[in-house]
């Protein structure tokens, strides 16, 4: 079933095309990829999935919903109830500990503090960090502070998980053991997962992938149309 | 690869008759060619040959006779030096992947190439996605975690060439068809 589709979708800032007419179809439970080089949308395309964005034109639709006509209040309630957002840097804020950071999301969500507190320690024990459950981010290793803002995406138990180069800040082997985990606990909770990324091996914890270049999806993967070359088009 | 050398590993940890040498090589490294029997049996008969690797005795229990082998001195001597030599970084490109490109950008155009490549990066992420879940799979043993791990930098390293290709196949296609 799907959970997530864009239709036509296009977004400019001032005068560039960031999304040229992107059309795609994301099932429930998959973990999809979506690849290409700097600067081809995929991030744009993210934002606007998530409804962080507004796109200039075409549909975004969740669940059969149009999220592009909704109003940003109820995109904003919409994301702190369904949605998990993850960055490459993990915007842990610096002045609460990590089981606050990760707590969150379920207090502005109107959970009480000390079930949310409850909660944030389970997720940070599945993610194998209770131990710097009271730890402020600066206290914190990059890989450390990335679990933590993994623990803090999922906690809400969403539907879809929104992730944009997750990894892109970690060493390899860092790099590995969170892709590992984070595909493993949204396989468990059958959660969504929208990953961005421009490497290839992060591209391969997905179920899918579908390459993005100038802003329009490449149905080959990757394949430049035989009229496109780096310097024109 | 040296399956000599790696035949003389195996022996270093006990006495093995054929068909261990043989199971052990493939189980211990997994993503590499399975090594045949008649390999295993020639490479054993040099290495007898040149004192490296000597007969340890011979069983039979309720099937055919079988002779194990065991590591000699000077094989454990030839192995010590062997794991401290440094391989010569490859001086040529010898994969059939490259050849093959090469070959249809000359014989073939542009376009040949560039269905061959994207065709070929497909099967490389699929082969990718594979060799990430015995990765990512908590049952996986050490060797065949370092075996999936040498497989997916390789073929990193080939998608990145794979996706400049493209590039360049598409530049040449404007340039004779401006």
């Amino acid at each position: 079933m799907t959970i997530l589709r864009a239709r036509g979708v296009v977004k400019s800032y001032g005068r560039t095309a960031a999304l040229r007419g992107v059309t795609i179809d994301v099932a429930e439970g998959e973990i999809l990829a979506v690849t290409g080089p700097s600067g081809c949308g995929k991030s744009t395309l993210l934002h606007c999935l998530a409804g962080i964005l507004r796109p200039d034109a075409g549909e975004v639709t969740y669940g059969g919903h149009r999220l592009d006509t909704w109003s940003e209040r109820m995109r904003s309630r919409l994301r702190r109830t369904e949605f998990g957002v993850l960055f490459q840097f993990g915007q842990l804020v610096a002045e609460l500990t990590a089981a606050e950071n990760v707590a969150l999301p379920l207090l502005l969500a109107g959970t009480g503090r000390r079930e949310a507190r409850t909660a944030a320690e389970g997720w940070l024990d599945r993610l194998g960090v209770a131990d710097v459950a009271d730890a402020r981010p600066g206290e914190m290793s990059g890989g450390q502070q990335q679990r933590c803002a993994v623990a803090r995406a999922l906690v809400t138990e969403p539907r879809v998980l929104f992730a944009d180069e997750p990894t892109g800040a970690l060493d390899s082997r860092t790099s590995e053991a969170l892709l590992g985990e984070l595909v493993r606990l949204a396989r468990e909770q059958r959660t969504t997962v929208l990953l961005v990324t421009h490497d290839v091996q992060v591209a391969a914890y997905a179920d899918r992938e579908v390459s993005l270049r100038d802003g329009v999806v490449d149905a080959s993967g990757l394949g430049l149309t035989a009229a496109q070359g780096r310097h024109g088009r | 690869m040296s399956t000599a050398h790696v035949l003389l590993g195996l022996l270093a940890g006990g006495p093995m008759h054929g068909y261990e040498l043989k199971r052990s090589h493939d189980q211990r490294l997994p993503q590499a060619k399975p090594v045949a029997f008649g390999q295993v049996y020639a490479t054993i008969g040099r290495l007898q040959r040149d004192g490296l690797v000597t007969t340890a005795g011979h069983d039979q229990e309720g099937g055919p006779e079988r002779t194990s082998f065991e590591i000699t001195e000077a094989g454990r001597k030839r192995l010590d030096d062997w794991l401290g030599e440094t391989e010569p970084p490859a001086p040529y490109v010898t994969s059939t992947l490259f050849a093959k490109v090469a070959v249809a950008v000359l014989v073939s155009g542009a376009d040949r190439a560039r269905d061959y490549l994207v065709a070929q990066r497909a099967a490389h992420m699929e082969r990718l996605r594979a060799l990430t879940a015995v990765k990512t799979d908590p049952a996986s043993s050490l060797g065949e975690v370092v075996a999936a791990d040498y497989a997916i930098l390789h073929l990193d390293a080939d998608l990145r060439w794979v996706s400049n290709t493209l590039e360049r196949v598409a530049d040449l296609h404007r340039e004779v068809h401006p």
